[in-house]
């Protein structure tokens, strides 16, 4: 059974925020959309937005680190926002596993808000129905875009490569073994959710210095040593008698 | 284009101007209205990614700030009170012709044009030229100057538009503090790269944000301290000999001989074999010291092998040392040690980066099988390169001792043996170019006559003190006094003192300012305040210190309540553009490449693409350029100007290298050819042109690439350009102030200045502005810094953008809260010797703790920008340009000397110094200073409280 993810590399995202503006554009004039925004121009603006980049800094000074950290549907396995919903309008497909929210059926009870323990979904005051991400459904099977552009917007869009789209139930999918071979993880994996969405870790690179491999033998500054150019001058060579 | 249930859909490709990056993009409008803009995965500068700008693109298309109709400021309305009138475009036109005509007969360095972040500046400049004016600059000044001076001067080439880090190659990347919204998407998209195939990035900053947040180690720094960290690593790479002692004799002038007899009017400069034709631009003249035979020999002479280090005798009993050796001289005193007090990075740590630097360039050496062949016709079989990085913006650029850092880590670049090799530094065409390029400015004020064209360029590069644009006294010719020798290598101008030099009649009162895209009245300029009430200043006769104010732009800036006349631009969906060799191209490292915009929609309501404004005022005005032998207009509009322009008539050269020629067969160089934009249009808009392999390295020393260059139009020398490890010509300069060198001298109270900091060897001293304050009193530096997601001021009208970058904190260890008794969140007073900002704190773990900082040009004047009066950005937000003085206290060097680096004016944003202390609940509920609200203008349209955009329409 196909299990559509995303696994998102902490290892390279900057925080460009590609992610969550490439999402915006696509869904607001697509089968999601509108994703609203109220007082666009006033004190407080706040719109919807189906994915986010939240922003940590761990550690002291100076061993800080700052990490970005982009946040959307984590399309569930066991989602608990699913069961809860009274209408059905909350629903995980079988065939791919996006956890999609059917507009017609929504009554906006804001149940599914409540039950998903991530923050992920999205109330839109206007239609009063909750909005999500949809992993750009109505991209990634379109049959009038090229194949490699089959993709959610957001992987299309980031910068860095750090989104990566594709089936973790594949064992041989760039997703799978990215999360085997990387140490990805999912978040907060005691609540039994499984989140099919991943993480990939920071690591770090560095370069071991060995004292002894600071001068070498053949080090230029051997070069600047100074010749003896005086040949010409008196040695014991022109007057001993040995 | 396609049809179905009555909807229209079209796909267009065209290049994005979110920010200056200018990516490929591909835009889909649906029924007239933009739904979608992705990245072109056919351009070669993004591959099809696209940042949260450019993904931004259609609430900037559909924004309310834009300006839809010319205005006219009202008759009775003060400047800055935001009172206008709608006026045609011919109105428009009339009004500047006559002015303009009248300043063009008269005095045409009266009229000034300064313009900003435009990319346009070979039409802006060709416009300044025909029309007669020096004052004419773009932001170049105010912006980065530092780092296209520091490294043009060095290495001939310098980092962004005209060069880079090989991440592809490289193993070491080391970046120095660089604005998060530059180059923005090659760079994050090589990073990602590098880090996955293994490289290992260290940043230095004060700050750890954005690229430095992936780094694999964080070097926090004090700002303004770069140039020790550099010295001190030179020092250790120099002391360890960890240097690429081949690279630098055959490439760079480290071992030609200095004349060191101080007696001489010639010391100081590189001595030289009086049999040669003296030549500038041609180094064969000058000396080496050969081991070998133990006498001074020309340079490059086969079989020489010249000493870095030593001091020598010629015959005529000179003393004379390879320059190599002067520097080794320079940085004995700078060591790890010395450069740990002031930078706050521990001796260790310093030591080691420069053992992982000299190591990883040493051991880890690439050698390509690529053949090439060297300007002194030797045979190279392999092209070899040293995998050791770097990259660095303003954190090094925007202090009054950049230049020096910049030149600095120019040379240690080239000690690591990195420049245009593999894993290195890589340039990219048009560059490298002589040091200095050739285009000069005048060099006297017969430069300037009325109904003529400037006798020389706007801006260009001295290589003396003869080329300085100067007065019989040795004063200031152009307005912002750029090219004189307060500041004698301001190669990008200084539009930074344009306004206040304007106002105060210094050098001399102009008549009109035509000022585009850039927002002065706010955070383009220091000392915003001041220079808000500069613009509406009158004389005691009532009539304005600057008489005339004309602004074009596209958006309702701050800057826009001060004209006199507002010309409405279009956005960058509405028009065509070039992206030129001219200018700054989009080159990569394998070759040239321009691209262009065109329109993928109609312009709004009444809007003009600026260039069609100065295609018209040039026909009207007569501006050769623009008019026929017999005076008629010669271009219908800019898409034919730039297919049928000439630099001269049958050069060839014109603003498009791609698909010149009659049928387009030609590039570079060749006839116009009528169907050029159609040609750009059905190629992505982008023309790139990928050199030969044994052309695509070592170019300044590349026989091949230099001969292609020359035949190519693309220089006119095929002379090598070895490294400027040690500046004759800023030697010149000082023997000037010396009294030593023929021709122009400074004036007196300059020449102490010019002796000091035209130091032909990179030195560190504390920026002016920390000289000049009490440290005491003001012990921390303010920085900014620019976000991803924003580009300069341009996206808090941006439905979507603002919602990211809604206010701004000023950001600061909590140790300043514990010492000042306040707590996160609250609001804090942040003081300068030149004023106070009211804002609020955010405590922060990732910021060195004697740095405070914040995101530049967040805050916003209240109205401006057509938000509401309580928009986030002006209650809350706030802009540290009011703490920075665009003048340095008055001292002995002059009484209003720019707040500047000494040698290139480059602003110096980041040297202020200021205190932090708890702001009382009693003083205001939002911050300060605050602005009467800036009114909308006529025609724009109304802000919605609501946005639900659905392009084209919902079903």
């Amino acid at each position: 059974m196909t299990q559509l993810a995303l696994v998102i590399d902490l290892n390279v995202c900057v925080g460009c925020h590609a992610c969550v503006t490439s999402c915006k554009q696509w869904n607001t004039s697509g089968d999601a959309g509108p994703l609203p925004d109220d007082n666009p121009y006033g004190a407080n603006p706040t719109g919807v937005f189906f994915n986010r980049v939240q922003t940590y800094e761990v550690g002291k000074f100076p061993n800080t680190e700052t990490i970005h950290f982009p946040k959307s549907c984590l399309h569930c396995e066991d989602a608990p926002c699913v069961p809860v919903c009274p209408t059905g309008a909350s629903y995980k497909r079988k065939e791919d596993g996006i956890v999609l929210v059917d507009y017609d059926k929504c009554i906006g009870c804001k149940y599914c808000s409540w039950a998903c323990p991530y923050g992920a979904r999205e109330f839109d005051e206007h239609d009063k129905v909750m909005k999500k991400c949809t992993l750009c459904v109505d991209r990634i099977y379109d049959q009038n875009l090229p194949e490699t552009e089959r993709k959610p917007a957001c992987v299309m869009a980031c910068p860095p490569g750090a989104r990566l789209f594709g089936d973790i139930h594949d064992p041989d999918s760039e997703v799978s073994s990215a999360i085997r071979e990387q140490g990805g993880f999912a978040l907060m994996p005691e609540l039994g959710t499984q989140p099919s969405n991943h993480y990939l870790p920071r690591h770090k690179r560095k370069i071991p210095i060995h004292e002894d491999e600071l001068v070498r033998v053949d080090s230029p500054l051997a070069k600047e040593e100074k010749k003896d150019y005086d040949e010409g001058s008196a040695s014991l060579e022109d007057s001993a008698s040995w | 284009m396609s049809n179905t249930s009555n909807e229209t859909i079209e796909v267009k490709n065209t290049t994005c101007y979110m920010c200056a990056c200018r990516c490929g993009i591909r835009v889909t409008v649906k029924n007239g209205q933009v739904k979608y803009i992705q990245g072109n995965p056919e351009h070669p500068l993004n591959k099809g990614v696209i940042c949260a700008k450019g993904s931004s693109g259609i609430m900037k298309q559909y924004s309310p700030a834009r300006l839809n109709q010319p205005l006219k400021r009202k008759a009775n309305a003060e400047r800055g009170d935001s009172e206008f009138e709608a006026i045609s475009w011919e109105e428009a036109f009339s009004i500047l012709e006559e002015r303009l005509a009248e300043i063009r007969r008269t005095d045409p360095k009266k009229f000034a044009m300064f313009t900003g972040r435009d990319q346009m500046q070979a039409l802006t400049g060709l416009f300044a030229k025909q029309f007669g004016t020096p004052n004419y600059a773009a932001h170049g000044g105010f912006c980065s100057v530092n780092m296209a001076a520091g490294m043009i001067y060095t290495i001939g080439g310098s980092f962004w538009e005209f060069g880079g880090p090989d991440l592809e190659r490289s193993k070491l990347f080391i970046m120095f503090g660089t604005a998060e919204d530059h180059h923005s998407n090659p760079l994050k998209m090589a990073i990602s790269k590098f880090k996955r195939d293994g490289g290992r990035f260290i940043s230095v900053n004060p700050i750890r944000t954005g690229y430095s947040a992936i780094a694999d180690e964080w070097v926090p720094i004090k700002p303004g301290t770069d140039g020790a960290l550099i010295l001190a690593i030179i020092h250790e790479i120099i002391n360890l000999g960890l240097y690429d002692r081949e690279f630098l004799v055959q490439y760079s002038n480290s071992p030609h001989l200095v004349n060191l007899d101080e007696n001489d009017d010639n010391f100081g400069m590189f001595v030289r074999n009086q049999e040669f034709k003296a030549d500038e631009v041609h180094p064969q003249d000058q000396q080496w010291w050969d081991r070998n035979t133990n006498q001074a020999v020309d340079t490059h002479t086969e079989g020489a092998d010249p000493y870095l280090l030593g001091d020598f005798k010629l015959e005529d009993g000179t003393p004379v040392k390879p320059a190599f050796q002067l520097l080794a001289d320079r940085v004995k005193d700078y060591t790890p040690e010395w450069a740990a007090k002031i930078t706050g990075i521990p001796v260790q740590t310093i030591k080691r980066l420069a053992h992982e630097m000299g190591i990883t360039a040493r051991d880890e050496m690439i050698e390509l099988p690529i053949a090439w062949t060297d300007v002194w016709g030797n045979e190279q079989e392999s092209v070899r390169g040293n995998p050791v990085s770097f990259h660095a913006m303003r954190g090094l650029a925007a202090h009054s001792n950049g230049f020096h850092s910049i030149r600095a880590l120019s040379i240690l670049m080239s000690l690591l043996g990195t420049i245009d090799r593999p894993g290195g530094f890589r340039h990219k065409a048009p560059f490298p170019r002589p040091i200095p390029p050739c285009p000069k400015t005048p060099n006297g004020p017969q430069g300037i006559k009325p109904n003529t064209p400037l006798g020389g360029m706007p801006l260009g590069w001295p290589a003396d003190p003869n080329d300085l644009f100067v007065d019989e006294k040795g004063e200031a010719i152009r307005l912002d006094k750029a090219f004189s020798w307060e500041y004698p290598l301001s190669v990008h101008g200084m539009m930074h003192n344009a306004i206040t030099n304007a106002w105060r009649g210094d050098p001399y009162s102009i008549d009109t300012l035509f000022i585009f895209m850039a927002n002065m009245a706010w955070n383009s300029s220091m000392n915003t305040s001041e220079v808000r009430k500069m613009l509406n200043d009158k004389h005691e006769n009532g009539e304005y210190k600057i008489p005339f104010l004309v602004v074009a732009d596209a958006f309702q800036s701050e800057m826009v309540a001060y004209a006199d006349l507002v010309l409405p631009d279009t956005t960058y969906l509405e028009r065509h553009d070039v992206m030129s060799m001219l200018d700054r191209p989009i080159s990569e490292y394998e070759g040239p490449v321009d691209s262009v915009r065109v329109p993928v929609v109609p312009p709004t309501g009444d809007c003009k693409p600026f260039q069609e404004v100065l295609i018209e005022l040039g026909s009207r005005l007569k501006l050769p350029a623009f008019t026929t032998a017999d005076g008629e207009r010669k271009y219908k509009d800019y898409p034919e100007f730039v297919t049928n322009f000439e630099t001269e008539p049958g050069s060839g050269i014109g603003f498009l290298a791609g698909w010149r020629g009659k049928g387009g067969e030609k590039f570079m160089r060749g006839e116009p050819n009528p169907k050029q934009w159609e040609m750009y249009a059905n190629n992505n808009c982008v023309f790139q042109y990928e050199l030969p392999k044994s052309y695509q390295y070592m170019r300044n020393w590349n026989k091949g690439y230099l001969t292609w260059a020359k035949n190519h139009a693309l220089t006119r020398y095929t002379d090598p350009i070895l490294i400027h490890i040690y500046s004759e010509v800023l030697q010149k300069f000082r023997l000037a102030a010396q009294g030593k060198y023929a021709g122009k001298q400074p004036p007196e109270r300059l020449k102490e200045r010019i002796e000091t900091y035209f130091d032909p060897l990179p030195f560190y001293y504390s920026p002016l502005e920390t000289q000049l304050s009490d440290t005491n009193k003001y012990p921390l530096n303010a920085v900014t810094q620019r976000p991803m997601a924003m580009y300069h001021s341009w996206d808090s009208q941006n439905a979507w953008l603002r919602q990211i970058h809604t206010y701004n904190y000023l950001y600061m260890s909590p140790k300043l809260g514990e010492e000042g008794g306040f707590d996160d969140g609250d609001w804090v007073w942040v003081e300068s010797q030149h004023g106070k900002v009211r804002c609020m704190c955010r405590f922060s773990e990732a910021v060195e703790p004697g740095t405070v900082w914040t995101w530049n040009a967040i805050g916003k004047a209240a109205g401006a920008w057509n938000l509401e009066n309580d928009a986030n950005e002006s209650r809350q937000g706030f802009l540290l340009n009011h703490l920075i003085s665009e003048e340095l206290p008055a001292g002995k060097h002059g009484e209003h000397m720019s707040n500047s680096d000494p040698i290139t004016g480059q602003a110096s944003w980041y040297d202020v110094q200021v205190r932090v202390y708890k702001a009382e609940e009693t003083d205001a509920d939002h911050s300060l200073p605050q602005f009467k609200p800036q009114k909308t203008v006529p025609g724009q349209a109304i802000r919605s409280k609501l946005v639900a955009f659905f392009a084209g329409g919902r079903k």
